[in-house]
């Protein structure tokens, strides 16, 4: 065999490996900047997945979309209109979802959400061809509302950043609570010295203290907290403990309690074989976002395995069934396209040197969202 | 509003603007004395809290980790200054700004190498964390009053340093006249090197000191560079007390906005609406402080004429 046909020969396997890949999937998330660790677990989650099927019919293209609309939806118009994939995935963020989802479906595309889940895409925004396989935002606000009842609190003083989600979570957090309000407060997003507000809760006389200060922000939080020496009970949902963070954070986390979907205890054998095989790929613990992406990946491969991805009603049945083995363990989808699923509450404890999660009861069982209603589909 | 509680802000805002005056201290000497404009400096103390980081990690030291933030910052500052920053002096403050954008990049990018994406670790020395009780039972951090101590310390030291030894005789020529003193005989090239090290060693230490109390990720930097920038512009270009009290100025005006515009607007406001407009415009408190300081002294505080 000569040069010239030992290429042709491979360009034609080159093509015909292209031609194999019947389900092109476009991942758009953030890989640098400040939210890296989220995207990178998502992606790594969602990788692994694909992996461990072993199918060679699913290919995946992944971008950047540093964390900024703009960028997003310029890959998003790129990978629909030149590489043509089937299903888009992967972000992070919920303002840029609201950039890029709307359009991605109005074109016909499927998006499979493994993380941002605002509240218009849940009710009146919501498509038959989205689906959030997270959570709605609220979520897990609501949860750390009723676990605060539960935990007989009364007087709790909450915060948030200035921004959508930051809304989004305190309404949350209010519409499951039943006592009293010590103080209601805005922080800026991105802000990282917390002096201020500490000595408000200091003076404020609540009983507990509710924050949403996802990234870097609840680590400045935390370690301040811990350290101004006023020692009222927190809670806050699970964006502020994930494993990377929590590892920044060290001994000032420890006993706070917050909220999650999935932890990496929960006694399901899906979710043991998850935590280890994730371990020994990537040598560190996985988060509830590569648990998410993982999740992501399993619902579009038993999709895949169902229907073929060209016949749009059956290939969304197959997504509807939600019929794969989920991390969480139980887990079906809505009215609406976003799950119904149970939200644990957890303790940051210390396993040896890493610090991590345990599962110490439910919060809420079966929870969908307060907006399935509004969703005329 | 409580005396203790207002007190505790004041403490608040004059801790942050002590941390501050770091960054902008080296900013306003570069700025004066070479008439550089360096966007780079958050990366500096980006930096600084890095090698704290790795140090306090390697050692268990906060002392040698606070030792490492200066070597590392300082070295980082000179090595910048000779590769790029030099060649920049002689140009408009675009191509200035243009590459020390691109240095702020490879900085970000150069440490995910290195470090990876996740944040690092520092933490509080044992000696310096949990609260204190100051008079009036005023309960406060014991480390944040160290900061306003090393802040007030370097502050008084960089003052003796430019107003009493002959290296400060050299950086004030420089800002007077550059061509002057070289032609007197000062090597003008190394007294900028020097400079732009020193610079860079505050801001590096400001890192360090900060990194323990909040998070040491990528891209810490430029929050804070952003409000060194309107620190010296309020304070005047080039004056290192203009950046004491710009920075005093800024942090009181930040902290006790947040702290206290919500509870005006509660006053006549129901409370979920009151929070939400008293966050927004205490996050714009500092920059109407900057436009009413311009309108009043274009040239800042203490600029020159």
């Amino acid at each position: 065999m000569n040069l010239k046909s030992l290429i042709a020969g491979a360009a034609l396997s080159a093509l015909a490996t292209v031609a194999m890949a019947d389900v092109k999937v476009g991942m758009i998330t953030t890989l640098s900047g400040g939210g890296a660790s989220l995207g990178i677990d998502v992606r790594d989650g969602f990788m692994l997945a694909l992996k461990q099927s072993g199918r060679d019919d699913i290919e995946v293209i992944i971008e950047d979309d540093q964390r900024k609309p703009d960028v997003a939806v310029q890959i998003a118009d790129r990978m629909i209109q030149a590489e043509d994939v089937d299903v888009l995935t992967g972000i992070i963020w919920s303002n840029l979802a609201m950039a890029v989802v709307p359009s991605a479906t109005a074109q016909g595309k499927f998006y499979l959400s493994p993380n941002a889940g605002p509240s218009a895409l849940a009710g009146k925004g919501c498509s038959p061809l989205y689906f959030n396989v997270a959570w709605q935002n609220d979520n897990l606000h609501e949860a750390a509302g009723a676990y605060a009842n539960t935990a007989g609190y009364k007087n709790s003083f909450i915060l948030a950043p200035n921004y959508p989600a930051g809304k989004d979570a305190l309404t949350g957090y209010k519409r499951f609570f039943e006592g009293e309000l010590a103080g209601e407060i805005y922080t800026k997003l991105g802000q990282t010295d917390y002096a201020a507000e500490i000595a408000q809760i200091r003076a404020s006389g609540a009983d507990s203290v509710f924050f949403f200060l996802p990234g870097g922000m609840g680590i400045s939080f935390l370690k301040q907290y811990a350290d101004s020496g006023v020692d009222i009970p927190l809670i806050g949902p699970a964006f502020s403990f994930d494993q990377g963070i929590l590892q920044a954070v060290g001994d000032a986390a420890l006993g706070v309690i917050n909220t999650s979907q999935w932890s990496k205890d929960l006694d399901n054998p899906t979710n043991a074989a998850f935590v280890e095989s994730f371990q020994a790929e990537y040598g560190r613990l996985p988060s509830l976002y590569a648990s998410q992406g993982f999740d992501t990946a399993n619902l579009l491969i038993s999709a895949v395995e169902a229907a073929d991805v060209s016949d749009t009603d059956a290939f969304r049945a197959a997504l509807e069934a939600a019929n794969f083995d989920s991390t969480r363990g139980k887990f079906r989808f809505n009215t609406n396209h976003h799950p119904i699923q149970d939200i644990y509450v957890r303790e940051v404890v210390k396993e040896g040197d890493i610090y991590t999660n345990k599962v110490i009861g439910v919060a809420i069982e079966d929870r969908g969202d307060a907006y399935a209603a509004e969703c005329q589909m | 509003m409580t005396f203790v509680l207002l007190a505790e802000q004041v403490l608040n805002g004059l801790q942050f603007g002590v941390m501050l005056f770091l960054m902008a201290a080296g900013l306003t000497l570069i700025f004066g004395v070479m008439g550089l404009i360096n966007l780079a400096h958050g990366s500096l103390y980006m930096v600084g809290a890095f090698a704290a980081a790795a140090t306090a990690a390697a050692t268990g030291s906060f002392l040698l980790a606070l030792a490492a933030s200066l070597v590392a910052a300082a070295a980082a500052g000179a090595l910048m200054e000779l590769v790029v920053i030099r060649r920049l002096y002689g140009r408009d403050h675009l191509d200035q700004v243009l590459a020390t954008f691109a240095l702020i990049l490879i900085f970000s990018e150069g440490t995910r190498w290195l470090f990876g994406s996740f944040p690092l670790y520092l933490d509080i020395p044992d000696a310096l964390s949990g609260p204190v009780t100051l008079p009036f039972g005023i309960e406060y951090p014991r480390y944040r009053l160290a900061i306003i101590g090393i802040g007030l310390a370097v502050a008084t030291a960089l003052y003796l340093l430019i107003t009493r030894t002959r290296i400060g005789i050299q950086i004030r020529a420089g800002e007077e006249d550059r061509e002057m003193i070289a032609a007197l005989g000062v090597d003008i090239s190394r007294l900028y090197t020097l400079v732009f090290a020193l610079g860079a060693a505050l801001a590096g230490f400001a890192g360090a000191l900060i990194g323990a109390i909040q998070s040491v990720q990528v891209g810490m930097g430029e929050p804070v560079l952003i409000l060194a920038f309107v620190v010296i512009v309020i304070g005047g270009i080039g004056s290192v007390k203009g950046a004491l009290v710009g920075s005093v100025l800024v942090g009181l005006t930040d902290t006790l906005g947040r702290a206290l515009l919500p509870a005006v607007f509660g006053l006549f406001m129901e409370p979920s609406a009151a929070t939400t407009v008293g966050a927004s415009l205490a996050s714009m408190a500092i920059y109407l402080l900057m436009a009413a300081v311009l309108i009043l002294r274009p040239r800042g505080l203490y600029g020159s004429a």
